[in-house]
């Protein structure tokens, strides 16, 4: 219960962290601060039972129907994972305290920082497959909240969305690997899992578990070639980048790979991809960092060239490996996180992080320098600090290495020759010399909260390489590495850290390091063009065809298809409907029927029978070749009588008297209706008439052949007989269709007449509630159009929906006219360069690939979307008509619209999507 | 405790009577707008009463009229229709709220409220009924009430929707009643628990499957599947933002749920063709789904796009037909009817403060109206299944479910379409919260407007819901996957309506 407290507690204040600032101030950092502290020592007072072999537990019942608990284990490694979080955490909340002091959104910012620290905690604590994910993905959106802190920023943003994709991908990903991993071992438990043995290297499954807890793992620690997104995620404000995207987040991959090391680790497959992939990412991670000059590229690069060597070293599986592993961690996270603080107070205090225009702010910045110097003779690997040791120990495993050891070495000196060059380009470079002319500010001391992080962690490094120079076992061993390694490697281990190891091979490589370290620093300036021209190899190449490249065409391709099947065009939809609805009939019909489903008896019917069924059959055919709607609407009622006729022949007056009445009055009404509008005489044109023609037809044999099927099946009539022998007995009423309206089945004469009434509603609201103008949708009024009095149309409500009345709908925008604002910036359409804003409106684009006579169908909508300031769908084909009337009034269009317009009107006869019936508005 | 009798008729009387109600006040906005909020509360209530009683007493029926199955109409409500019920109950109530603030008094004065209560009634109308040509009534009764709420404003793009809507859902209302009809044919019935007691014993297991291609087609088209979805994206971004959460959150998810009804209850005889159609489907739905709504500049049009691809998730749960994919489908309908209909609440106050839907005339929502923007930002980060809020947990069930069936390429599909929804979400937030106002800064009258209570609390709580429910889920799963074990056991349905008949 306690450690459930501990891991959720950093949510709580989070959630409490704008409340506490607006009533504590200035104190605020310090408050939020001793949360992690407290934390701390409460992770801190766990490491002595650890190191005597101990793992804790402890388990809350979450979502046992998934068998998902919170469920939390303490062993070696998640305990240094949790100390790095807090300790490293408590001093980025002060930091972050001093670097945003006086920021309006600082509450926002403590909210996410103390959210991500939840999350990372539970990340590293949790013994729950699922657990581990749910606080995986947290950290990935608290980490999208902090990029994108500067959320006015558009490079912000990008980078956010950037960074979330890419983890969020990973991510997802992960969670395939984790189900899997599951499955095959009937568990969420990780501890059971990492005592399961060999189950999970030799399950068939493995592989594809392998690849996708890789994906999770590499992206969320920006290995190769995923690593671009980390570089993009320096645009959030500096403590997030010294704790995420350096200590803390980055390494939550590394972490998952160390933790299912035992698990999943030891194969070949495991050994190459790691150690090859990590070894890549390594040395293109150091590259990048010396083509960089803004101070915290150069060290995000180095950040990569970091976490590229810890999975390279879980990757190579050795013992030594994997205590350099555990040692090259703690020293990176506490040099590199007080390395990024150095910069944000360098750049705090001089206005740039740009190193060639610094210089001289050892005298102006004593402490931070200090700070700076100590972190980064760790960096570059010099005794006696803890990187010395981590560094050492690296080139001890490449070495050491099963697997293509020359290429490891080759590939861990040259990284380390560069990270040393980077010691010198931030902690040498800004700091030494006279003051640059270019400065922005003249710098002072970066304020207590700003120092008390990176002196300590600046400090931790010499202390932890000075605890770990006594030969034999000393309390680094004890107490962090032997704990660390035993839990990476899965089983016990001894290690044995000392500064001096003797006149070796390792020594030999670090001489050689130095001097070339030196040589690569001193040279920088003239190099750094080379380093650059890599760029588009090993940096923007990856960013672009692993990200950008891939969206861009995912975007494309969704914009392209749905222009294409969301179209407006009605016809095209129940082309689509009726097409599938034949397809998933016919292939049914295929394999589940047999020639003997249909061998139905010839009807016996009488010859008047057969003459209705040949009149309803020419009804409709007349109705699909009728000219205009007079002709269809009489044809269509030559079939409904026909119809209510065999009704009669059945011997059902009811239902017929019903339908002639039906019949009647809709013939008589859509007829009165009719005559009032212009009469237009359809266009038809043969191909589309024949298609439609083969559809339908189609689509009625599809239909008649299953109700011939379903008529060999004897119906049991038992509903009727029991309808016909309870109608008088039990429902008082001798008319059976009666009783069954009222009574039996009154339900649904309910419902009908409910529907009636809201018809009715409907038609009052139709005939009565018309938008006036100055309704339109964005509530502000529509500018006048061109030319025109501001007042509408009177009959410009009346439009049936087709009547895009481009009068009054497209209006050249008025870019003084602020009241006009809201209506002109939907004008999406007017402007090529936009992206489209609504299903199928991007006329430009679509005009561009139509052949000439595709393009018809566009501009109403458009128009519609001028006017209403929401995209109507694309209005129909056959709504091009307006085109011709002049009533229509297409020439009032903006004048981009113009050309299109008039070809349009021209080509609008002769289409083929036009030939359906040309509705007009009055 | 009411008997079972009334607590089955209430959820349709309750809205009948609203809707009666205001029509009489029709000239009374005020009366009108009470009549809402009480109706709905009363609704609410109504349903939570049978939903306890389900969880009680297990399925409940009532027959209408006092005809013994299955002569007369069934009411029936299980586990799932009683789910349903409640939450269309704190969705009316919720959107009851929304409108007293967000509704003209012209929209209010011609029908906004009747025809509200008329479509509830038609959505509770489909969860309860027992009965086919029943459900072909309520689904006429909801299509007629959602039409009239289309086109209420009268202006163009509305029209021009609602034309397209109306037309293609009397296609599937055509549909369906062709396939009830056949049905009826080869039956003799139209009792669903009738039907599926039956149905295995005529010896025509083809023309079975036949008959439940046009069940597919008729739902699919209802819960806007691929390739028969092209009504709601040309129609659900006109109406009223009311009107457009209460269609998100309801009218599709009918849809869905009567497809899990029949699928699960009557066409259970051929797994192997229909539900694997049912798969693929799903599959193609939720990838264009999304592909859609990535495509869209428009908040409400990428929402609404957006239920298109959920529905996929839904319906994948339903076609992988183990007792973990149905509680997952559950629980993914569920969460769809309150999370998409908060989003679109949402969108509605950022319309109100902003004067547009559309993303590259908005921005700074963020900087000035932070708790809004958290409210929208858990709302999206939900509906794209962000752990630890309720969408995660159908989202992971439906996906785990998946991975148990073996079924990859689904897992694959499900899993990458959960990333587009984040981006689709994101790309809002990014433009109209993050991004900053086109005019430069929020101009000052904007910053100075207030969202009014009645918008934001619905907002407020059904978000608070979702992480609610996101943190305590058991209780939640633990429903679903009742829901899901009494669907896989139809014979407790059918018995229930047929065996306790009078």
């Amino acid at each position: 219960m306690t450690m459930l407290l501990a891991v959720l507690s950093p949510f709580v204040l989070a959630f409490l962290a704008p409340a506490l600032n607006r009533v504590l101030g200035d104190l605020t950092p310090w408050v939020l601060a001793s949360l992690p502290a407290l934390l701390f020592v409460f992770f801190a007072m766990m490491i002595g039972p650890i190191a005597e072999g101990e793992i804790m537990f402890a388990t809350v019942s979450w979502v046992p129907s998934l068998g998902v608990d919170l469920a939390f284990m303490v062993d070696g490694l998640s305990v240094t994972f949790a100390l790095l979080i807090l300790g490293i955490g408590a001093c980025v909340v002060l930091y972050a305290g001093g670097y945003l002091h006086g920021h309006p959104a600082i509450g926002r910012f403590f909210l996410s920082l103390l959210l991500f620290m939840g999350a990372m905690l539970g990340v590293v604590l949790a013994d729950n497959l699922i657990t581990l994910f749910i606080f995986w993905e947290l950290t990935s959106f608290s980490s999208f909240l902090l990029i994108g802190f500067n959320h006015e920023s558009q490079k912000s943003r990008d980078a956010a969305i950037q960074a979330l994709v890419i983890t969020g991908l990973g991510g997802l990903a992960m969670l395939g690997g984790l189900i899997l991993m599951g499955r095959a071992t009937g568990t969420w438990s990780i501890s059971e899992i990492l005592a399961a043995g060999d189950i999970l290297r030799d399950h068939e499954l493995y592989l594809p578990i392998f690849i996708l807890v890789l994906c999770g793992a590499f992206t969320k620690s920006a290995q190769f070639p995923f690593h671009f997104w980390l570089p993009g995620a320096m645009q959030a404000p500096t403590p997030v980048s010294a704790y995420l995207h350096s200590a803390t987040m980055v390494k939550a991959g590394v972490y998952l790979l160390a933790r299912l090391n035992p698990a999943l680790g030891g194969t070949d497959l495991w050994m190459m991809t790691l150690s090859i992939f990590g070894g890549i990412t390594m040395l293109v991670g150091s590259i990048v960092s010396l083509m960089k000059t803004d101070m915290k590229l150069v060290l995000a690069g180095s950040t990569i060239m970091a976490l590229g060597a810890l999975v390279m070293l879980i990757g190579i599986g050795t013992d030594y490996a994997l205590i350099a592993m555990g040692t090259f961690l703690v020293a990176h996270s506490l040099y590199k996180g007080a390395l990024f603080m150095v910069a944000g107070s360098v750049d705090h205090e001089a206005g740039t992080r740009e190193v060639p225009i610094l210089g001289g702010l050892r005298k102006l910045m004593p402490i931070t320098f200090a700070a700076a110097a100590i972190a980064c003779l760790s960096m570059a690997g010099l005794p006696p600090f803890f990187g010395f040791i981590g560094k050492e120990l690296i080139y001890e495993a490449v070495l050491g290495a099963e697997w293509l050891a020359a290429l490891l070495v080759v590939l861990a000196v040259a990284s380390s020759v560069m990270i040393f060059a980077v010691g010198g380009i931030v902690a040498v470079r800004p700091f030494f010399g006279p003051e640059h002319p270019d400065t922005p500010k003249h710098a002072h001391e970066a304020p207590l909260l700003m120092l008390v992080g990176p002196v300590l962690l600046a400090a931790l490094s010499l202390v932890f390489g000075l605890l770990a120079s006594p030969d034999g076992a000393n309390l680094v061993d004890i107490y962090l590495l032997t704990p660390l390694a035993t839990a990476i490697a899965g089983q016990p281990m001894e290690t044995n850290l000392h500064l001096w190891h003797g006149f070796n091979l390792p020594l030999a490589l670090t001489g050689v390091t130095i001097a070339l370290g030196v040589l690569t620093y001193r040279t920088w300036d003239r190099t750094r063009a080379f380093w650059q021209a890599l760029d588009p190899f090993i940096f923007a190449g990856c960013q672009k065809w692993f990200y950008e490249k891939p969206l861009a065409g995912l975007f494309a391709f969704a914009d392209w298809l749905f222009r294409n099947i969301q179209s407006g065009n009605l016809r095209f939809y129940f082309m689509a409907i009726f097409g599938a609805t034949m397809l998933g009939l016919a292939a049914t019909i295929g394999v589940r029927m047999t020639p003997a489903d249909f061998a139905f008896d010839m009807p016996d019917a009488r010859f008047y029978e057969w003459m209705l069924c040949i009149l309803i059959v020419v009804g409709a055919l007349g109705a699909a070749q009728a000219r205009n709607h007079l002709t269809a609407i009489i044809t269509l009622g030559i079939m409904g009588y026909s119809i209510a006729l065999l009704f009669v022949a059945f011997g059902a007056p009811d239902l017929a008297m019903t339908q002639f009445l039906v019949e009647t009055l809709t013939v008589i009404l859509v007829a009165l209706v009719l005559i009032h509008l212009p009469q237009r005489v359809f266009s038809p044109r043969g191909i589309s008439r024949a298609r439609d023609l083969v559809l339908s037809g189609l689509f009625g044999a599809m239909m008649t052949l299953v109700m011939l099927a379903a008529l060999r099946v004897d119906q049991d009539l038992f509903i009727s007989e029991y309808y016909a022998a309870n109608s008088v007995p039990k429902a008082y009423g001798t008319n059976i269709v009666n009783v069954i309206l009222v009574d039996f089945r009154s339900v649904d004469t309910f419902g009908e007449i409910i529907v009636l009434a809201i018809a009715g509603i409907g038609v009052i609201a139709m005939l009565k509630y018309r938008a006036r103008r100055d309704e339109d949708d964005d509530g502000t009024p529509a500018p006048p159009p061109d030319g025109e009095p501001a007042t509408p149309p009177p009959d410009a409500d009346a439009d049936p929906p087709e009547g895009s009345a481009a009068a009054e709908t497209t209006h050249p925008e008025d870019p003084r006219d602020p009241a006009t604002d809201a209506a002109r910036g939907e004008e999406d359409q007017a402007d090529p360069s936009d992206a489209p804003t609504g299903e199928g409106d991007d006329a430009t684009a679509r005009v561009a690939d139509a052949k000439g006579e595709d393009a018809v169908a566009e501009s109403p909508d458009e128009q519609d979307e001028a006017e209403d300031g929401a995209t109507a769908e694309n209005t129909d084909a056959e709504m091009t008509a307006d085109a011709e009337d002049p009533t229509g009034g297409t020439a009032d269009n903006a004048p981009q619209d113009e050309p299109k317009a008039t070809a349009k009107a021209e080509e609008a006869p002769a289409t083929d999507d036009a030939t359906g019936e040309e509705e007009k508005p009055s | 405790m009411l008997s079972a009798d009334i607590l089955l008729v209430l959820p349709l009387l309750i809205p009948v009577f609203s809707a009666s109600i205001a029509v009489l006040f029709y000239k009374s906005n005020v009366a009108q707008r009470w009549t809402g909020v009480v109706g709905a509360i009363a609704l609410c209530i109504a349903g939570i009463l049978l939903f306890m009683e389900v969880r009680e007493s297990g399925i409940l029926v009532t027959y209408l009229g006092n005809w013994p199955a299955p002569f007369g109409i069934t009411l029936v409500a299980d586990h799932l229709a009683a789910t349903m019920l409640v939450l269309t109950g704190i969705l009316t109530l919720a959107v009851a709220v929304y409108s007293l603030g967000a509704v003209g008094e012209r929209e209010e004065h011609f029908g906004y409220y009747p025809l509200t209560h008329v479509m509830v009634m038609g959505v509770c109308g489909s969860f309860l009924t027992g009965d086919l040509f029943n459900l072909f009534v309520w689904f006429e009764v909801m299509l007629i009430a959602s039409f009239v709420l289309l086109v209420l404003g009268g202006r163009k793009i509305q029209l021009d929707g609602a034309f397209k809507y109306v037309l293609m859902n009397v296609v599937a209302s055509t549909i369906l009643l062709a396939g009830v009809s056949i049905l009826y044919g080869i039956t003799g019935s139209l009792n669903m628990a009738d039907i599926a007691h039956r149905i295995h014993d005529i010896g025509e297991p083809g023309l079975v499957t036949v008959i439940a291609i046009l069940f597919i087609i008729a739902f699919g088209m209802k819960a806007a599947l691929f390739p028969l979805f092209f009504w709601l994206p040309a129609s659900y971004h006109v109406p009223n933002i009311a009107v457009s959460a209460i269609f998100a959150g309801l009218l599709t998810k009918v849809g869905a749920y009567v497809m899990i009804r029949v699928f699960t209850l009557i066409f259970t005889e051929d797994i192997a063709w229909t539900h694997e159609i049912i798969l693929w489907l799903s599959v193609l739905t939720m990838f264009i789904g999304v592909l859609g709504a990535v495509s869209q500049f428009e908040w409400r049009k990428i929402l609404s796009i957006h239920i298109i691809s959920q529905i996929g998730y839904m319906t994948l749960g339903l076609a992988l037909y183990t007792p973990m994919a149905l509680a997952g489908a559950v629980l993914y309908v569920a969460h769809n009817i309150i999370i998409k209909a908060n989003l679109f609440l949402a969108a509605g106050i950022g319309h109100h403060l902003m004067g547009s839907y559309e993303l590259k005339k908005l921005g700074g929502l963020y900087k000035y109206f932070p708790i809004f923007a958290a409210f929208n930002l858990l709302s999206a980060f939900s509906l794209a299944g962000v752990p630890p809020l309720w969408g995660f947990w159908a989202k992971f069930t439906v996906i785990f479910s998946a991975f148990q069936a073996e079924r990859w390429i689904p897992a694959a599909f499900a899993i990458f379409v959960g990333l587009l929804t984040l981006y689709s979400m994101m790309k809002i937030w990014m433009y109209a919260f993050w991004k900053k106002h086109p005019e430069g800064d929020v101009p000052e009258h904007i910053q100075k407007k207030k969202v009014p209570l009645t918008m934001m609390i619905p907002v407020a709580a059904l978000t608070l819901m979702t992480i609610a429910i996101g943190l305590f889920a058991e209780p939640v799963i633990e429903i679903a996957m009742t829901a899901a074990e009494e669907l896989l056991e139809p014979e407790r349905y059918i018995h229930a309506v047929l065996e306790a008949a009078p």
